[in-house]
Formats: structure tokens, sequence, C-alpha cells
């Protein structure tokens, strides 16, 4: 089967900016993103980073955060922004016609945004009544504990937000995260759907003037302090009917050349409908609705997590099969049949992963922040099609190993 | 525009044929007419559970999963309160694989006692993980309920209680299977890197000798026009207060439908809508709110879903919510705020329309609805609705005697 990631087309802008571009698509769309190194890695007090990203588009010096939406909102466009652990980003969904009406709101937002005192205290009660909501649920208290215990609360990956956090944050801190990470800040721009053909004219008018940098900026770096508790059951909600159980150990990440392997393994493991967990949990013990494992990669760390909400009297047994099966994988071979079957289905979604010019620019994302060579898909799908029962067990004695990992209930 | 080419087998199989050639790919999509309206009150989440079992292995196919994955493919369905929907992506040269799984279980389900009783755990635990044990969770068993008085729109698709669930009898799914999953009574849509020759020859294989099966005819008692204001108070452990309203809406081929669809949008759509701009941003009332419809195919309902910032009464919430519907429907929309949600409209369809998945499941539903065709037109539907239509619709729906309203109260915040 013929598989292909499509290769972008380059260029950077007069102030060092790279512009990375993916035409395809039949639809007349484009997505304009633009990805800053401001996530919580970098921030300076809890929320920082998340609150500058949420407010960007609240305010200009000339318009309100109302005039701004309505501005985007007229031409059917979407402008959204989202702030994660390593990077924090703004992006624009458009029809194609309408780009050149809608990229002058990007550069305004980057170069004029005022973060009004009102917009920070309407977002800080609404997020406070959110995280008191969001505090009854038993899988959102086990997200963030799970991170506490493999990063330290301190680390960017293990901190979480807090009605402090909300309390303490100014509009001070929020000016000059956006000064430092946004108008003066490390990005890149990512351009994928049909294509006008005068985009990068049109971006150099908009944003090729700005004082953004295009080199990544020098590394903060964080110590981790992982705990030294392993097994946890913390009752949240006494009258709870289910339980949340996250299981979490270290794990290589995506540059590590043990990654795309362990991916084998994992969806074997937990990650796909018929993956050993799901067979066992779901579909023989009926335990749950849904039981899945995943690698958390972060571009300094990662992470290997396995999470269900099950019946809260069937939590202990359901633990008791996930060790079983973590040790069947260590202890004996995986079929022909069903490494064929995780081979061909994983290399099946990557076919369909790639059907659209926003899921192929979403890939090459990945691999240019975590800068990958551009070979690495087909290293990849080559590793995926070579792996063999022998390695898969070998990665199983490795890294699958019970006493690394976390185990958390929490009802 | 989306083509597609239409045949009928001669058990009464409705098939269309997408032809997409930019992609590698293909898309097998099974849509069964029926939904949770088409249970018996006592039996509810009855056309959801069988969906489940529709996994648990079929009469010559042990396990439907598996050689999907080996054939590269991925699936999944879900169930709504008018339709159920199988779904499956699998690269185009393996089409035949799909034809094989799907047509071995509309021929007939393994039934096997396990699957029931597993599933029957499963389900219960998806009720518990998304209505039970979820703060706000019960709203809409409530305000279903509320709403509709005769309908079975009355419950929702998970069912309106666990024991439901728990008592399905492998009695119970066989003959929903046999009066439910005929061809006569379901729709297949390929899209994707196929031809219509191709599909002709590969349906007529797999699908022509499954016996047609009665057409299923629907009779459900048509929910009385509501001639009054309804009320109920709801008092629960949460930590805010919340507002729910509802109002009866045109059903999805009626008129009314797409005003009242912009409606929603004007009112709820992004944060320069109406609702959001007044009672979040300008007046503090509401701490987050939501408008949006049920698009079912017989009569909906209009929903407004909010929070309310601390301190604030449920009856200054309704006051305020209320002051902006009877500014909507007392004066004309303005044209340019008209045209921003139609504009909205329209790049929602064209982004919808980029997934091949999305385009199958829409010909396949429009086609439930009585002709694949009206996907074609949706847009010029909507571009025809002027500021009267607004007014209108509007005046019709945010009638007092037509409002159903919830107050979520909260309980002492035992998690601050």
């Amino acid at each position: 089967m013929q598989l292909h990631l499509p290769p972008y087309q380059q260029f950077t802008l007069r102030n060092g900016v790279p512009v990375y571009t993916i035409e395809a698509g039949s639809q007349d769309v484009v997505q304009v993103e633009i990805l800053f190194y401001a996530g919580l890695w970098h921030e300076d007090f809890p929320l920082q980073a998340a609150t500058t990203n949420f407010l960007l588009k609240n305010g200009t010096r000339t318009k309100t955060s109302f005039q701004l939406n309505e501005q985007v909102e007229y031409y059917g466009a979407y402008l959204n922004r989202g702030c994660f652990n390593d990077v924090a980003n703004i992006t624009l969904h458009c029809l194609k016609k309408h780009l050149t009406e809608l990229l002058p709101v990007l550069s305004e937002i980057l170069t004029e945004s005022v973060f009004p005192e009102d917009e920070l205290g309407i977002y800080r009660n609404n997020q406070l009544q959110r995280l008191n909501i969001n505090l009854q649920k038993c899988d959102f208290v086990a997200n963030r504990l799970m991170d506490v215990y493999l990063y330290g609360e301190q680390h960017p990956y293990g901190r979480f937000s807090t009605a402090e956090g909300y309390e303490a944050i100014t509009r001070e801190q929020l000016l000059s995260f956006y000064e430092k990470y946004y108008v003066h800040g490390s990005c890149m721009i990512l351009v994928s759907g049909r294509l006008p053909a005068d985009l990068q004219q049109q971006l150099e008018s908009c944003l090729g003037d700005l004082p953004l940098k295009g080199k990544k900026p020098g590394e903060k770096t964080h110590a981790m302090i992982p705990a030294q508790q392993r097994t946890y059951r913390i009752i949240n909600d006494a009258q709870g009917i289910q339980g949340a159980i996250r299981m979490a150990c270290p794990s290589p990440y995506r540059k590590h050349p043990d990654f795309v392997g362990l991916q084998v393994l994992n969806h074997i493991l937990g990650g796909y409908f018929s993956s050993r967990l799901m067979s066992n949990i779901r579909e023989d013990k009926g335990y749950t609705y849904g039981i899945h494992s995943y690698i958390h990669s972060h571009l300094h760390e990662g992470s290997w997590h396995i999470s269900t909400e099950a019946g809260r009297e069937v939590c202990e047994a359901a633990i008791v099969e996930i060790y079983k099966e973590m040790e069947l994988l260590r202890k004996e071979e995986v079929g022909k049949e069903e490494l064929d079957n995780v081979r061909n289905y994983m290399i099946g979604g990557l076919m369909g992963d790639l059907d659209g010019p926003f899921q192929i620019m979403s890939r090459w994302k990945t691999y240019l922040l975590n800068e990958l060579p551009d070979h690495y898909f087909d290293e990849s799908v080559a590793t995926i099609r070579n792996m063999t029962p022998q390695r898969l067990q070998e990665l199983a004695n490795l890294y699958l190993k019970p006493e690394t990992f976390y185990e958390l209930v929490v009802v | 525009m989306i083509h597609f080419d239409r045949f009928m087998l001669d058990n009464g199989l409705r098939v269309l044929v997408h032809e997409d050639h930019d992609t590698p790919m293909a898309v097998v999509n099974v849509m069964y007419d029926v939904g949770a309206r088409d249970e018996h009150p006592d039996r509810t989440g009855f056309a959801h559970l069988f969906e489940h079992l529709m996994f648990g292995g079929s009469k010559n196919i042990p396990d439907y999963d598996e050689p999907l994955q080996r054939a590269g493919g991925e699936n999944n369905a879900y169930t709504t309160n008018d339709l159920t929907n199988y779904y499956c992506q699998l690269p185009a040269k393996n089409l035949e694989t799909a034809f094989w799984l799907e047509s071995d279980r509309m021929m007939e389900l393994a039934f096997t006692k396990k699957s029931l009783n597993v599933q029957r755990k499963v389900v219960c635990e998806e009720f518990k993980e998304h209505y039970l044990n979820k703060p706000y969770g019960d709203i809409w068993h409530r305000m279903r309920a509320l709403c509709y008085q005769v309908h079975p729109y009355r419950w929702m698709t998970i069912g309106q209680e666990l024991s439901h669930v728990e008592k399905a009898s492998m009695e119970d799914v066989r003959s929903f299977f046999f009066k439910h999953y005929r061809p006569a009574n379901a729709i297949l849509v390929v899209a994707g890197a196929v031809t219509t020759e191709q599909v002709k020859g590969l349906a007529n294989k797999w699908f022509g000798n499954i016996p047609s099966g009665e057409k299923y005819l629907r009779s459900l008692p048509a929910e009385p026009v509501q001639t009054a204001s309804r009320h109920t108070d709801v008092f629960a452990d949460v930590p805010a207060n919340a507002l729910i309203m509802a109002w009866h809406m045109d059903a999805r081929l009626e008129q009314g439908y797409y005003a009242a669809d912009l409606i929603t949008e004007i009112l709820g759509g992004g944060n320069s809508s109406r609702l959001y701009h007044a009672l979040v941003k300008e007046q503090k009332i509401f701490s987050a709110l939501e408008v949006h419809h049920f698009g079912s195919t017989d009569k909906g309902l209009v929903a407004l879903e909010s929070r309310l910032v601390d301190g604030v009464s449920h009856e200054k919430a309704k006051a305020a919510l209320e002051a902006e519907l009877d500014r909507l429907i007392n004066n004309a929309i303005p044209e340019a705020e008209l045209e921003k949600v139609k504009n909205k409209t329209e790049s929602m369809i064209v982004f919808e329309d980029m997934s091949l998945t999305n385009r199958a499941a829409s010909l396949a539903h429009y086609e439930l609805l009585g002709d694949a065709s009206l996907m074609n037109t949706e847009l010029d539907r909507y571009r025809s609705v002027t500021v009267e239509d607004i007014i209108n619709t509007g005046n019709n729906i945010f009638r007092k005697e037509n409002s159903n309203t919830m107050f979520y109260h909260a309980g002492k915040p035992s998690h601050a």
C-alpha cells in the first residue's frame, strides 16, 4: 500500500518567521495557524500563559472584544486560540475568498491587544465557577493528580489551575507575557488548504514587519520532582458510583528511537478498539464503557497512561486485570495475527489521517516542533511494517514495568 | 455540489454512491430507519443498546472489528432519537471487506447471550459515566420529560432509567432486529475512491439476497401544541445555579426550521452573538451559555442552557434573557447581522463537507428524510430566509405558553 506524506513548501518572512504551507483538498478553505513558544513551559506565574492566550482577542487599542469577534464571525470564520504545555497558538479558519479581509485581524491582535481589566475580571469569575464544577468530576481530579505524581506540582507538565491562581493573576502579568512571548515572540506559521496565489505577499504585508522572531527562544529548564508514593485511593465524592482509574509511568517521547515501536505496543495494550484492555475489561467483563492507553509526548518528557472510568465496585478488579495484561505482554510474544491486525490498522489509520490538508499539516506540525527530519514519516511507516513479536516483547520488558507505574483511583 | 448516484436493490435496499477520486479511502455508511423514538415506553434505551450488540458478532463472522482492522479500517456508530448509523472508513482497495461485514450483520446477528450480558453492563457504565456520575448530568432527562408529554422524544437515547437497559431480553433483541434491521428500512452509502458500477456489483453480490423485510411504518403520537408555560425546580449538590429553557420548534422539513436554526446562531453562536454579548459580557448575569436546537426529524426544541454568575437569582436571569428575546421578536434584525449568521452557516457546511465520512453520513441522512439531493439545496434555503421570517418564526417560538423552564438550584458547595 503506497503511503506518502505530501511535502510542505516553505518560505521565510522579512522578519525571519518561517512559513510552512500545504496546498491540498477540494473545498475552498484555508487554515492559518501561528504557533508560539508560549506554553506553560514559559510562564513565570501560574495561569499566566493560559490567561494571556485566552484573552488575546478580548480587546485591542481600537476595538472591543465584541467588535473583533463580530468582524471575524461576519465572514463565517473561526478565530481560535489554544494554550498547551509547550506551545500556544492562534488559529484562523475561513473560506479562501475571505482570507484577505481576515489576516489583518491576526496582525492587530499580535500588536495591539490590551487585556482590559474588565475582561480579565469576567474571565476570572467564570473560570473559578467552572473549576468548582470540574472539581466534582472524578476524571478531572484524577487527570490532574496523575500529572502531579509524574512531574511534581511545580513543573509545567504537572501544574494545575487553582482558585488561588485565578485570584492572583494580574493584568500586568498578562501584558509582560504578551510582550515577550507574542509581540516579540518566537513563532512559526502553518498554512493549509486551498491557498491564494499571492499568499506570500499577503502574509508579508500583514505579518512580515512585526517584531516576531523565527528562532526558537533560549530554553528554560524545569526540575521534575516525581512522587515517591506509587499507589493512591481518593474519595472525591462519597456518593460517586464510578471510579476514575489512572495508571501512568514515564516513557520515551517523540524524539526517542523507541517511540514508534512503543506506539505499536501501546495500540496492542489499549490503543484501539480490539486492544487487550478493551477486549478484556470492556468486551469480556463489562466493567467500563471504555478503557484506553496512550503516550503523552511533550517536547521535553513523555509518559504512558492508562485511563478508564469503571463501576465503583469493580475498580479494584479492573486494576488486577490491567496488570495481568501488562504481564502477558512481557511474558509472551504477541501472535502473528494480532500483530498483522494492529499493523494494518495503524497503516490504514495513517492513510485516513492524511486525508485532508489540515490533517497533513497537523502531522508536519508535530515533526517541526520536535525538530524531526523530513523522512521521519517514512521511517515510522517502515518501523510499523517491520515490527516483530520479539521486538515488541523486548519493548514490553523495557517499558511496561508495573513497579514504574503510579496507580490512582478517584471516586 | 455533492454528486451522487442512486439505485435500489430488488429487496428494497436504497444505495447511494458518491465518487471522490482525490482520496485513496472509501467510506461505507449504513443508516437504519430506527431510533429511540421507536421504542416502547417501558423499554427505553433499546435502540442504543442494540447498536452495541451489532458489534457482538454476526451469523458467519464472530467479530466485526478484527477483520475490518486487518483491512486497515476504522469504524463507529451512533444512535439518535431518530436513526441509527454505522460507518467505516478503509483503504478503497479493501472495499469488499466492508461489504462482507455489513451485509453479514444485516443478514443476521449471532445473538449470543454473552454479548447481551456484557453490553448491558457496558451501556449501564456509559449511562453512569455520562449522565449519573456527573454534575448537571440529569438536565436533559428531566427537560425532555417536561417538554414532551406524549411524543417519544420524552426520553433520551441512552434510556429513561438503568433498569430498562438491565431488563432487555434476548427475545426483545431478536424481534427488534427482524423488525428494523431489514433492507427495506436501510440506506447504504458508499463514498470515496469507488465507482458506481463497482458498487452496483458489490451491493447485489453481498446485500442482494437478504430478505427484504417489512417496511416499518411509523405512527408516533404527535405532541399536542403546548398551551401553557411549564416550570420545574431541581435541587442538587452542584456549585452553581443553572437556568435551562426550551421551546418547541418546527420539524426538520417544515418551513420554520431554517429560520429557527439561524435564530439559535443569532442568539448564541459565537462570541459576537446577542446573548453572549449582552448577558455574559455586558450584564455579567450568566457565566456560560449555549443556545442550540435538536435538529430532530419530528418537531424539535430550541434550547438554552446556562449557568448563572454566583449570587444572581434565577428570576433576574430569566428576566434579562426574556428582554433579549423580546428585542429579537419585536425589532427587525439588521441586514448585516442576518448576513453574518448566513455566512457562518455557509462556512459550517463547507467545513463539514471536507470530511468524506461526513459527506457519506449527510447523504444517508437526507435520503432518510426523503431525498439525498436536499443536501445540495440546503444553503439556498438558509440564504432565502428573510428579516420577516426571523421575526415571524421568533414570535412563534418564543411565546410564553410555548416555554419550558428549569431552575437548577445549587446545593451545598461540598467541594469548595
